[in-house]
């Protein structure tokens, strides 16, 4: 930590990616996400590391797998349609086990949408998105530190866990100028990856595959990943809390409406409202334990998204029905104001 | 005694998937022999294809990855950017490269990416059972132009070509496996194109038409004969272009 530097939420991501040893870029150009490839076209020739612009989306992840393969450290970003691109190579890298960071500055949707603030990427990020039993790790940063700490730690547990991190945010945190401290620079340790593809010298080749016929087997290597995330999911929960412990309605959100919302919790205990906020770090793996002791006392859930309410379903299955789960979303990029959140956490707590 | 033939030390001892009369096996030997004779077999990294090649690493005895379909290019982009030392090659069929993976192959040719290409055109979908692909001739029936290709399913095409006119690659060049002559070429022109990834020149890329006897209804002897008359008359053999001019045949 030390200097503080007036950034936007992309420039900070992409600053913090090399601070964290990420050496290879590869990506396509789409808004509202442009600033963090037009960052690293800028700084990263000049830090001894590599900036292409690929034919397309799908190119750009499938480089990303290439350095992946080597054992280096290696990111894309693009937005919403983008991603959708990308989804084949991500299920690739999940069933081969590679590391990689992709950043989706989500936009409004479905198809082209707008380039408007939206959180309507949540299933796809968390869900799995493309084909086959695996999970991606989310991260939803809720200001432009956070942004920058997320992208820095996003390096390490892809690698520690060999599986694709996603980094999800609207253009409001992609866009929106903060100051932020980086952490210091570093070049990834020279450990040795024992998978990495580095030229069968004097060892036995390796292989990097997804590919198992026998049923048997590929069944084993979907044990081995559902072990995997079974392990994620015990020790990688990340959340944030506020006023929960008297709290009677608990206002579940992530990223920009948990950033929107928080004004109007901060309303509502002024004017003697007991209410607390829970904010999702981790997307997946989801605090699902939290909700669930949570709804042993509290009354209600309130759940904001932008969007038609994708993360208010992972919230009822964690409430599993002992608590009401309440939802307020706008869609289609628009936001909304902390008074009109305000006003809707006044009326599902009289309600 | 001495000995005079043997199994290259970048081919594994194991029985091949292949089909009888499939030409793939003898062009995984020809690669073999190459990375041996080019002794780089402990810097190198294969890119294996989607399709009838994607058994690969089962068969060499190198560091080998999977790529999704049509993506080698991208995936060996990857490689090759993060660890420019290593010896890169793809080895793509002509589904993998001429339909879906067009934009990888092309725009990693148009950049000159330094990495080799072994491309495997049998003028059919092997893997999936004998389907229409981009290089299925006029009138071939497969099992998804059952009445023969017309011209409106695509003509075939002829990818070296497309790949020559670029400024980017160092050597692009058609070979054939149909007769022990044209192994011999194809052997010599691979281990060249490997030498020109070795001296930074930029994408080498070759050609290799390959028999399907399966994919194609016909019997292994009568498959070669198809190669040396149906194929090589549209595909013509030779080096298309070199940047040592000398050398381009």
């Amino acid at each position: 930590m030390g200097k503080r530097h007036l950034m936007s939420g992309a420039e900070a991501m992409a600053e913090a990616a090399i601070r964290a040893g990420c050496r290879f870029y590869f990506g396509y150009p789409i808004t509202p996400q442009s600033e963090l490839a037009e960052y690293l076209a800028r700084e990263l020739p000049k830090r001894g590391g590599v900036f292409l612009q690929a034919e397309s989306e799908i190119a750009a992840i499938n480089m990303v797998f290439g350095a992946s393969v080597t054992g280096a450290r290696a990111m894309t970003s693009s937005s919403s349609p983008g991603i959708s691109l990308k989804q084949e190579a991500i299920s690739y890298m999940a069933g081969c086990e590679l590391p990689g960071v992709i950043v989706n500055v989500c936009r409004g949707g479905p198809g082209l949408g707008n380039i408007a603030p939206s959180e309507a990427d949540y299933f796809q990020a968390v869900k799995g998105g493309g084909h086959g039993d695996y999970r991606n790790i989310v991260l939803a940063p809720s200001s432009v530190q956070e942004a920058a700490d997320l992208s820095y730690l996003a390096f390490d547990i892809s690698e520690k866990y060999r599986n694709p991190v996603m980094i999800l945010c609207s253009a409001v945190i992609a866009q929106m100028v903060e100051p932020v401290e980086f952490m210091s620079p570093r070049r990834p340790e020279e450990v040795e990856k024992p998978w990495a593809l580095t030229g069968a010298k004097g060892r036995e080749p390796r292989v990097i595959k997804s590919l198992r016929l026998s049923e048997q087997e590929l069944e084993e290597h979907n044990r081995h990943l559902q072990e995997k995330y079974a392990t994620v999911k015990a020790k990688e929960v990340r959340y944030e809390t506020r006023y929960l412990e008297d709290a009677e309605l608990v206002i579940v959100a992530f990223g920009t409406s948990a950033r929107i919302v928080s004004t109007a919790v901060e309303t509502a205990r002024e004017k003697g409202y007991k209410v607390g906020l829970l904010r999702p770090i981790t997307l997946f793996p989801f605090p699902t334990h939290v909700i669930r002791k949570l709804a042993e006392r509290v009354k209600k859930f309130m759940v904001f998204e932008l969007s038609a309410g994708q993360m208010v379903e992972d919230v009822e299955i964690a409430a599993a029905g002992k608590a009401a789960v309440n939802f307020y979303g706008r869609m289609g990029g628009s936001v909304p104001s902390p008074e009109e959140d305000f006003e809707k956490i006044v009326d599902c707590y009289r309600g | 005694m001495k000995l005079v033939f043997d199994r290259p030390k970048s081919m594994k001892d194991t029985v091949m998937h292949y089909c009888p009369g499939c030409s793939h096996g003898v062009v995984t030997r020809i690669v073999a022999e190459a990375i041996d004779i080019l002794d780089i077999r402990e810097k190198t990294v294969c890119v294996a294809p989607v399709g009838c090649a994607v058994f690969l690493y089962e068969y060499l005895n190198l560091d080998v990855t999977e790529s999704p379909h049509g993506r080698p290019p991208a995936v060996a982009t990857g490689i090759k950017r993060a660890r420019p030392d290593l010896f890169v090659f793809t080895y793509q069929g002509d589904g993998d490269i001429a339909a879906i993976g067009l934009a990888e192959i092309l725009s990693a040719a148009n950049r000159g990416e330094n990495f080799s290409v072994v491309y495997v055109n049998n003028t059919v979908y092997g893997m999936t059972g004998g389907q229409m692909a981009p290089t299925t001739m006029l009138g071939q029936r497969t099992t998804t132009t059952p009445y023969g290709k017309g011209a409106m399913d695509g003509r075939p095409l002829r990818m070296a070509e497309w790949i020559a006119s670029l400024d980017g690659p160092s050597y692009v060049a058609r070979m054939a496996v149909n007769t022990p002559a044209n192994v011999k070429k194809a052997r010599k022109t691979v281990i060249e194109a490997f030498r020109m990834q070795l001296e930074g020149r930029g994408m080498s890329f070759v050609e290799i038409l390959a028999a399907c006897p399966v994919g194609w209804g016909l019997s292994p002897i009568e498959a070669l004969a198809r190669v040396e008359k149906e194929l090589i008359p549209y595909y013509p053999l030779g080096v298309l272009k070199s940047v040592d001019s000398h050398k381009a045949g």
